[in-house]
């Protein structure tokens, strides 16, 4: 049997399908007719239900082959109408069909019916049947079975069956390898790159000492100058096991040519044709014989490299078919040609989303670029490009220029969509129910509705994905306090991470300003290079649900530009041509003033025009002798409250015009190029590197180490965080000194008793107790949840991971910020 | 928040029978989001003031709302307590149900007459400034004094929402109160909270005479429906409050000159669709549907798809359009579906027609490649229909400064437009023709552009 793909049992009415099934295969593999009609008419032999039966079965067994899985038909199949069905379904999967036939004698099909009470229909069904079976039996093995397996009555117990791998199929192959763009004729260039890759060649053949295997992507032939030069050395690869080669279109046309048939000559065939006249009747047998033999793509590496001529989408890996080889062959073609007389192709790698590293050649490309996991090997040696191979699994380039350009293209090199082109990105990356695995919080589920929330401010207001690597997470506050009025207090941020087994942790002041996440590129090169952008812009500060703060484009860069100056020492302190940080920006009225003004000044004028109008009138009442004491007492203490509520917003406001009077306190080196800083360093190794920075444009973070298990550092810390809040300052964030796995939250808020009038409404305090009973749980869940997928963002983008990749894992955490949880805490 | 009632008809305590509330007393009423009390600060023969403070518990009103899973900070921090907002209507209606329907028992003539009232409220949200409180309160016979409050006292940011309220005047009581019961909530400007809708539908339908007559009626009506109509996006709120934003700039409301323009601009893209002979049209960014709802109406069109990246608009689109009572045949050849235009998307292949109306301007320019190639490289509908204002007759609009919309991102000139529109063909393989839509001044050309584009 095929590894994968679909087996048909045949055989009539008690020729023992389903004992033979049960005995070889899965129940789950094992899908048959008599339970499909049992599913849609709660009887199994209800023959009026057979068509409905039949379509829950081919849905069934299209799902499970869509899928990649061995799937085997329970039914007669005795009649070509059925098996017709059954085997167009397995070629709409690019899967192989085998049929195995039961040929059991009429006498004992009708007796083990006759035992079966359930089975009432008489011998004339089972006859009619055998008749069926019995004029297929013929022309089975012509309509489109891979294997036609006929067992007697007497091997019908005497079988066993062994999965056959297919030809496709070399997961077992690890490497490493050296993948090979097209060669076209030009062997020099090809012993000069193997030369490069240090593989020793010899006189028809080449071995590496370090056990490397070459991976040929096709199109060995046609054009350049020593076709059979080529086809000799790699001939003698392949067959030393040394090399695996796919078939080009180049390979297939020229065994055409060569058996005769009556092809065009253009495009380098004749070339081919006139060498290898040259050569020996036998080499050109040899050589035909082995590229009649080449297959269209190979799956290598448990399944994590795919080689094939002119790439394969995702859905075809691994599968067989005309039109997967088709695929392999010629590309995606749209059946349509371009200007040059050359077929459009479909670019099918901008919406290639799968794991496997798909590695290909066919359309000539300047350079060879990164696209969605996939990447075009064929630099157009033979047109004077260059000959390029790809190390694996280090994805390290190398390549060698042509000697001369041995055949003029009929159209330009046009180079590819990268994989950090902006269109590149897909609805389907972020629209609907997502599941990403993170290293940090498992497997983080993003629900389609809090997806659409974010599809609008995301594809409204937030900057390009190409700058957006990474959001930043919500925080938790400490579990709740229940120390004097206090809703939060530091001892039980300590006291929490001190259970979680922490032993030491970096309070930070809380700055009151907007979290501001700055990308900065050290010049335009490094933004096209690295982040695909080639407008001229170097990098991007964004707020926590991505949008510029600024709507002029002029600020903006100029922002970039002034932080960049002021963090310039950093560069080269982590040798990197780019940064991602953390920041807070200041002042908060800067980028809040709007809301300030309908949120918070709103509340407090009415508030301060409000309570004294009405403690006139309570005076008023009360020397006519009305009893409002209780009220006028109440009014008085809610206007002291207001007062202090006003002071409260009032204190984290500044002026600023434009970027006057702007500042950025940034606390954490996020990533730089190859490393993810944000999990590979200690908090107190980014706020040293942070605060030796000195710019008028940055306010330092002031922060202090606490060991927790020492009472006086503790008592140090709560006093130093109450120093701050009763200057006016927010509160602190505590957090790991170290770094941390999971189940632990990335930090804590503590938040001051003013600062939380703010959150809380004016009168908070009269109400402490309670609000004491908040839940922090969904917000602890949610924190940890955003912080796992902030950082599998970054992680990504640090790995050089496609665009949509860095992006799904960005719109799942302001995805999560749209899910309902207390805004207070 | 606070409300005085002053009257100094003689005697002028009869204004406790009036009321139906004893001047010498303090009486506290419960109301679900709070206490009401009512006490007369100042009661003899020549003036007497009723007050009705109304203390709000926002804790217990948040409680009571759970039903709408707001979860935005405004729903716990807010001017409910401090404000007379629609909860004063609510709460008054409540405390002064008799008196506001003008019974009397005691004093039946004098409920009956119009008497000498003033009516002072500290703290009024005034959505449209004070000159709006002069609009509604002046045509019913009163004085009104609208003093604009700042929004900080020592920061110089200007005046807030809120007016400090004073209305005299000689109205019979019963319609005074009906007066404010209505009217708070038309000028409260709080688009989240709470007022009974249906207590206020029936009032206006069984409305006082007052009303049926009164010049601003149609405003007035429009403020309800509105709120009423109004649907909440509570995952957009919560966002923009993150982001340090406020909700407006999420959904501003198009200023009144558009509308007539809106409709032309309609049938100009309706005219090119008739004229492209499309039979299946695909309307990228439909907001609302009304676009939608006209193609719905022609012969002609097998499939019409509108698609909006709000689904806040798809869901205004779907009721607009009736989708959930429309007949199966006819829902068949409409769909709507959330997508956005800076993704690929496959649903949006397989049109006659694409139609692009006022959208592009909407976009950052940096991502405007991502939308073309969206569009006319991979939707590759065979024509394009997109309208976009044309930024040189900006200045015909009196008192606009910058673009027509809060939310535009550029607005082109026809040269800029021609430019991009004839970018766009050459990269593509599109042909454009365009055209104006709406009066044409000679120097400046038509207020919108038209671009229709065709699949070479």
């Amino acid at each position: 049997m095929p590894a994968l793909g679909l087996v048909l049992l045949v055989g009539v009415s008690g020729s023992g399908k389903s004992t033979f099934a049960a005995r070889h295969f899965r129940p789950t593999q094992v899908i048959s007719s008599d339970f499909c009609r049992g599913l849609v008419a709660d009887d199994e032999n209800d023959q009026d239900a057979t068509p409905d039966a039949f379509d829950v079965l081919h849905y069934i067994v299209g799902t499970r082959l869509r899928r990649g899985l061995l799937t085997v038909v329970d039914a007669t199949n005795v009649q070509r109408n059925a098996r017709a069905a059954l085997v167009r379904l397995a070629k709409d999967h690019d899967v192989l069909v085998d049929a195995i036939v039961l040929d059991v004698p009429e006498a004992v099909a009708v007796d083990r019916n006759r035992e079966r009470p359930d089975r009432d229909f008489g011998g004339h069904v089972v006859r009619r049947q055998q008749r069926d079976l019995q004029r297929s039996l013929k022309g089975l093995r012509k309509e489109g079975f891979r294997k036609v397996h006929v067992l007697g009555p007497d091997e019908v117990d005497d079988v066993t069956i062994g999965r056959e791998r297919s030809w496709n199929d070399r997961r077992d192959l690890a490497g490493p390898f050296d993948v090979i763009g097209d060669v076209h004729g030009c062997a020099s260039e090809l012993r000069t790159l193997l030369g490069e890759l240090g593989w020793v060649v010899e006189p028809g053949g080449a071995h590496h000492p370090e056990g490397r295997t070459a991976l040929f992507v096709g199109d060995l032939v046609d054009r350049g100058p020593d076709t059979p030069g080529v086809l000799r050395l790699v001939m003698g690869m392949v067959a030393a096991g040394t090399a695996l080669c796919v078939s080009g279109n180049h390979e297939a046309k020229l065994v055409r040519a060569l058996r005769g048939a009556d092809v065009r000559t253009a495009h380098g065939l004749a070339e081919s044709l006139d060498q290898l006249a040259g050569e020996t009747d036998e080499f050109r047998q040899a050589a035909l014989r082995f590229m009649d033999g080449l297959i269209s793509h190979y799956v290598l590496d448990e399944g994590r490299l795919v080689v094939a001529h002119a790439g394969l989408k995702e859905a075809y890996h691994g599968r067989s078919s005309a039109r997967v080889r088709s695929f392999a062959l010629y590309g995606d073609t749209t059946g349509e040609t371009d200007e040059f007389g050359l077929p459009v192709r479909y670019p099918w790698a901008q919406e290639y989303r799968g794991t496997a590293m798909v590695v290909y050649g066919h359309t000539p490309v300047p350079a060879a670029e990164w696209v969605n996991n996939t990447i075009c090997l064929d630099t157009g040696v033979v047109f004077g490009g260059h000959l390029t191979a790809l190390r694996y699994p280090s994805r390290e380039l190398v390549r060698v220029p042509a000697e001369r350009t041995w055949f003029e293209p009929v159209r330009p090199l046009v180079a590819p969509t990268t994989e950090r082109e902006a269109t590149t990105l897909d609805i389907r990356d972020v629209a609907g129910d997502h599941w990403h695995d993170t290293e940090l919080a498992g497997r983080v589920k993003v629900p389609a509705e809090n997806s659409a929330a974010a599809l609008e401010v995301m594809s409204r207001f937030a900057v390009d994905p190409r700058w957006l690597v990474y959001l930043p997470p919500t925080m938790a506050p400490a579990p709740t306090a229940t120390e004097g009025d206090l809703l939060e207090h530091p001892e039980r941020a300590f006291a929490d991470y001190a259970k979680a087994g922490v032993t030491a942790v970096v309070c930070e002041e809380k700055h009151m300003g907007s979290r501001a996440i700055a990308v900065l590129a050290r010049d335009a090169d490094t933004a096209e290079r690295r982040f695909g952008v080639a407008d001229g812009s170097t990098g991007a500060v964004y707020t926590r649900t991505g949008r510029a703060f600024f709507p002029d484009r002029t600020l903006q860069a100029t922002l970039v530009d002034l932080l960049r100056e002021a963090v310039e020492p950093l560069f080269d302190r982590v040798a990197s041509d780019w940064l991602v940080l953390d920041c807070e920006l200041l002042p908060w009225s800067a980028k809040a003033r709007g809301l300030i003004e309908e949120q918070y000044a709103s509340v407090g004028t009415a508030a301060l025009h409000a309570l004294p109008a009405l403690a006139d009138v309570l005076s008023t009442a009360s020397r006519r002798g009305l009893d409002v004491d209780a009220l006028a007492r109440r009014t008085g203490r809610r206007l002291a409250n207001a007062q202090a509520f006003r002071d409260a917003y009032a204190a984290y406001v500044r002026p600023s015009d434009g970027l006057d009077g702007i500042t950025l306190a940034p606390f954490h080196v996020l990533a730089a190029e190859g490393r993810l800083l944000a999990v590979d360093e200690p908090h107190p190794w980014h706020l040293e590197r942070l605060g030796a920075l000195s710019s008028p444009l940055l306010t330092p973070t002031r922060s202090i180490l606490v060991d927790l298990s020492s009472a006086a550092e503790r008592e140090a810390g709560v006093r130093w965080w109450t120093e701050l809040t009763s200057t006016g300052g927010e509160g602190m964030v505590v957090k790991p000194a170290h770094p941390v796995g999971r189940g632990v939250q990335p930090g804590l808020k503590v938040r001051g008793p003013e600062y939380l009038r703010i959150i809380y409404g004016p009168d908070y305090l009269d109400s402490v107790e309670e609000l004491r009973n908040r839940n922090l749980g969904r917000k602890r869940s949610l924190a940890e949840r955003e912080h796992g997928l902030g950082i599998e963002a970054l992680r990504r983008f640090v790995g050089a991971e496609p665009l949509w990749r860095v992006h799904e894992a960005v719109f799942g955490v302001l995805a999560l910020e749209s899910e309902p949880v207390d805004p207070r805490l | 928040m606070l409300l005085t009632i002053t009257t100094t008809h003689v005697p002028a305590t009869d204004l406790g029978h009036l009321l139906h509330k004893h001047p010498d007393r303090v009486q506290e009423f419960r109301q679900s989001f709070g206490t009401a009390t009512v006490f007369y600060p100042e009661a003899d023969d020549r003036r007497c003031t009723a007050a009705l403070v109304l203390d709000v518990d926002p804790v217990r009103m948040a409680r009571s709302r759970t039903k709408s899973a707001d979860f935005s900070l405004a729903q716990y921090v807010n001017d409910r307590p401090y404000a007379a907002s629609s909860l004063l209507g609510v709460a008054l209606a409540d405390v002064f149900s008799t008196a506001r329907a003008g019974i009397c028992k005691s004093r039946q003539d004098l409920a009956d007459t119009p008497i000498p009232l003033e009516l002072a409220i500290p703290v009024l949200p005034c959505r449209g400034g004070s000159d709006v409180a002069h609009r509604l309160f002046e045509p019913l016979g009163w004085t009104v004094d609208a003093v604009p409050i700042p929004l900080d006292d020592d920061l110089d940011w200007g005046d807030s929402r809120y007016v400090r309220l004073t209305l005299s005047g000689t109205v019979r009581l019963a319609d005074a109160l009906n007066q404010l019961h209505v009217l708070l909530p038309v000028l409260d400007e709080s688009k989240h909270y709470w007022q009974g809708a249906d207590e206020v539908d029936k009032l206006l339908r069984s409305g006082g005479s007052w009303l049926l007559e009164h010049p601003e009626r149609e405003l007035i009506t429009r403020r309800y429906l509105a709120r009423s109509d109004r649907l909440t996006a509570d995952a957009l709120v919560r966002l923009a409050e993150l982001g340090d934003d406020v909700e407006e700039a999420l959904e501003p409301e198009p200023s009144g000159r558009r509308v007539a323009l809106n409709v032309q601009r309609h049938d100009a893209v309706l005219a090119v669709l008739e004229e492209l002979g499309a039979r299946s049209v695909i309307d990228l960014g439909c907001g609302g549907g009304r676009l939608l709802q006209r193609l719905v109406e022609r012969p002609g069109l097998d499939r019409i798809t509108g698609v909006d990246v709000s689904s806040t608009s798809l869901r205004v689109a779907g009721r607009r359009l009736g989708l959930e009572r429309m007949a199966e045949r006819q829902a068949e050849r409409i769909t709507l579906f959330q997508g956005a235009l800076t993704y690929t998307d496959e649903r949006f292949a397989g049109y006659d027609a694409a139609v692009l109306m006022e959208v592009v301007e909407h976009v950052d320019p940096e991502r405007l490649p991502a939308i073309e190639r969206v569009v006319f490289g991979q939707a590759r509908p065979a024509a394009v229909v997109l309208t976009t204002p044309n930024s040189e007759y900006n200045d015909r609009y009196d008192g606009l400064a910058g673009f027509r919309h809060p939310d535009h991102r550029f607005e082109w000139s026809r040269a800029e437009f021609a430019t991009w529109c004839e970018r766009v063909c050459a990269e593509h393989g599109y042909t454009v023709e365009i055209r104006g839509i709406g009066d044409v001044d000679p120097d400046r050309g038509a207020p919108t552009q038209l671009g229709v584009f065709r699949r070479a």
